[in-house]
C-alpha cells in the first residue's frame, strides 16, 4: 500500500520535475540545446509502466504545459498525445530495442514532435525559426540513454527501499 | 515491472479503441487552439490559476538566481576589487551629471511652466527585476515581477538605462509580460535623431536587431544615427534612445532603403528594468526636432562633457544646444 503511494508520488514527481525545467532558462549560447523534457520523461513512463500512462494524461500534461508555457493553449497537448500513441502503439517492440536503438526511435519521435510544433506554429502565423531550432531533438535522443538508466535505477532502488 | 504485467494490457485489446481516442484528443486539442487563438482564453485562464502558475515560475527562476549568487559568492577578489574602483568612477560621474542634472532640470521646469505645458521632466517610474523563466522556444518575452497587485498595467512602456526595451502585453496579479521591441510581431515609431525623420522600427526575425524597411530612397540616413522614440501613437513617450543604425541597404524591390538597428538597451543582459507610469497622450505628431536635442545631447556622451564642466556655469550649456 505504502509502496504503491510512493511509486505514484514518484511517478507524479517526476512529471512535475520534467515541466519545471521546461521552464528553467538557459544561457543564451545553449538555448537551443534544450531538450523537450516532458516528452522525454512521458516517453519513459509510457515504455516502463504503461498501466499508469493514457492519452488522457498525455493530455492533461500538455495542457499544464500549456498553462506554464503561454505559447497556445492545446499546442503541447496535441504534441504529447500524438508522441505518447506513437510510443504505446509501438511500445513492446521499443521496450527490447538496443539502448542505441531506442535512442534513435527516440530521435525520429522527437523530430516528428518538432514538424507538429512547425505546423501548429505555421498555421498560427508565426514566422519560419533559425536553423538553431532543429537542434534540440538530436540533444534529447543523446540524453536519452542516460535519462532511461538514471529514471531506471532510481526507480529500482525505491523499489528496494 | 511483473506488477505492470499483471493489469490488463489495452496494447493489443483495442488499437481500433485506442486510434479513436487519439483521433478524440487530438481534435479536442485543435478545437482549443483554435478557440485560443481567436479569443485569447489561455491567458484568462492563467490569470485565474495564478496562484498556481506564479509559484511554479518563481521556482523555476530560481536556478538563474542561485548561478548568479554562485558567480558573485565565487568572483575572485581582483575582479571585484577591479569592479569596487569601476562602480566607484561611475559613482562620481554620475553624481556629477546627476548635480548638472539637476540645475538643468530646474531651468527646465522653470521654462516649461513659463511656456505653460503640462508635462514633467520628472519621470514616473516603478523599478521591477526580470525572472528568469524561458517562455517557449522564441526568446522575445521577458517576465517580470510586478503584476496589476503593483499597479502595472497592460501597455506600459518598459525602459533599461541605455533606452527602450519594450512594452508589457499581459498582466497577472504578481508578474507581468513583456514583449521587446525586437519581437517580430512588435512595431515602435521612431524618429532619427540627427535628421528628425519618422518611421516605424519592427523586430525581425533573428531577434536582436530592429528593421526599418520603408525608408524613402532618398532619406538621409546613415550607419551610427540614432533612433528615438517619436511619441507618435502615444504607447511610447518621446524622447527615449531606442537603437543605432548599423546597416543601410536598398530593398530587394528598388524602391526603399532598408535599415537595419541594434537597440540600444541590453535587451538579453538586464535584469533591473523600469515600467514607466504616465504614458504620453495620444496627442497629434510632436515637433520632430525638438524633443530628440536635449536628450541626445545629455544622453550619450557623458565623458566628453563632464570633463569640462567645471569652467564653466553647466546650466548654460544644456540649454543652448
Amino acid at each position: 500500500m505504502n509502496r504503491q503511494r510512493l511509486s505514484q508520488w514518484w511517478f507524479v514527481g517526476t512529471l512535475a520535475a520534467a515541466l519545471l525545467s521546461m521552464l528553467v532558462p538557459l544561457p543564451g549560447v545553449l538555448e537551443p540545446f534544450k531538450p523537450y523534457w516532458p516528452a522525454l520523461v512521458l516517453l519513459y513512463w509510457s515504455l516502463e509502466s504503461e498501466d499508469q500512462v493514457s492519452l488522457g494524461l498525455a493530455f492533461g500534461v500538455g495542457l499544464c504545459a500549456d498553462l506554464l508555457n503561454g505559447a497556445l493553449l492545446g499546442e503541447q497537448a496535441l504534441r504529447l498525445c500524438a508522441l505518447t500513441f506513437i510510443a504505446l502503439r509501438f511500445r513492446s517492440r521499443l521496450r527490447f530495442f538496443p539502448m542505441w536503438q531506442q535512442a534513435l526511435a527516440v530521435l525520429a519521435l522527437l523530430l516528428n514532435d518538432r514538424i507538429l510544433l512547425l505546423i501548429v506554429r505555421m498555421l498560427a502565423g508565426a514566422s519560419l525559426p533559425p536553423a538553431s531550432w532543429w537542434i534540440s531533438p538530436f540533444v534529447g535522443a543523446a540524453l536519452w540513454p542516460f535519462l532511461f538508466l538514471l529514471l531506471d535505477d532510481l526507480r529500482a532502488r525505491l523499489r528496494i527501499q | 515491472m511483473a506488477r505492470a504485467r499483471d493489469e490488463s494490457s489495452p496494447l493489443f485489446a483495442g488499437n481500433a479503441a485506442g486510434t479513436l481516442r487519439l483521433i478524440i484528443y487530438l481534435a479536442l486539442a485543435m478545437v482549443l487552439m483554435v478557440l485560443d487563438q481567436r479569443n485569447g482564453w489561455l491567458w484568462r485562464l492563467r490569470s485565474a490559476a495564478s496562484a498556481v502558475v506564479e509559484p511554479v515560475y518563481r521556482l523555476a527562476g530560481l536556478p538563474a538566481a542561485s548561478v548568479h549568487t554562485l558567480s558573485v559568492a565565487f568572483a575572485d577578489r581582483q575582479h571585484l576589487t577591479s569592479e569596487n574602483q569601476r562602480l566607484r568612477e561611475d559613482l562620481l560621474l554620475a553624481n556629477a551629471k546627476l548635480n548638472r542634472m539637476a540645475a538643468v532640470a530646474a531651468q527646465n521646469q522653470h521654462l516649461k511652466e513659463l511656456l505653460d505645458t503640462q508635462h514633467s521632466l520628472g519621470l514616473n517610474v516603478q523599478l521591477a527585476r526580470v525572472i528568469g523563466v524561458d517562455l517557449g522556444a522564441y526568446r522575445y518575452r521577458l517576465t517580470l515581477n510586478m503584476g496589476s497587485r503593483d499597479g502595472v498595467r497592460s501597455g506600459q512602456p518598459v525602459i533599461d538605462a541605455h533606452g527602450v526595451m519594450g512594452q508589457v502585453i499581459e498582466v497577472l496579479p504578481h508578474t507581468a509580460v513583456v514583449m521587446l521591441i525586437t519581437d517580430p510581431s512588435h512595431a515602435i515609431p521612431v524618429t532619427i535623431a540627427r535628421t528628425g525623420l519618422r518611421t516605424v522600427a519592427y523586430g525581425s526575425r533573428d531577434g536582436d536587431e530592429l528593421s526599418l524597411p520603408n525608408l524613402p530612397l532618398a532619406a538621409d540616413i546613415r550607419v551610427g544615427d540614432k533612433l528615438l522614440t517619436s511619441g507618435i501613437g502615444g504607447r511610447f513617450p518621446p524622447g527615449f534612445p531606442v537603437g543605432r543604425i548599423d546597416n543601410v541597404a536598398p530593398a530587394a524591390t528598388g524602391m526603399f532603403q532598408v535599415a537595419l538597428a541594434r537597440p540600444a538597451a541590453d535587451i538579453d543582459r538586464s535584469t533591473d528594468v523600469l515600467l514607466l507610469h504616465d504614458q504620453a497622450e495620444p496627442e497629434g505628431p510632436p515637433a520632430p526636432a525638438s524633443p530628440a536635442g536635449p536628450s541626445t545631447s545629455l544622453g550619450p556622451a557623458p565623458a566628453a562633457t563632464l570633463v569640462s564642466p567645471p569652467g564653466k556655469p553647466p546650466a548654460d550649456d544644456g540649454v543652448r544646444r
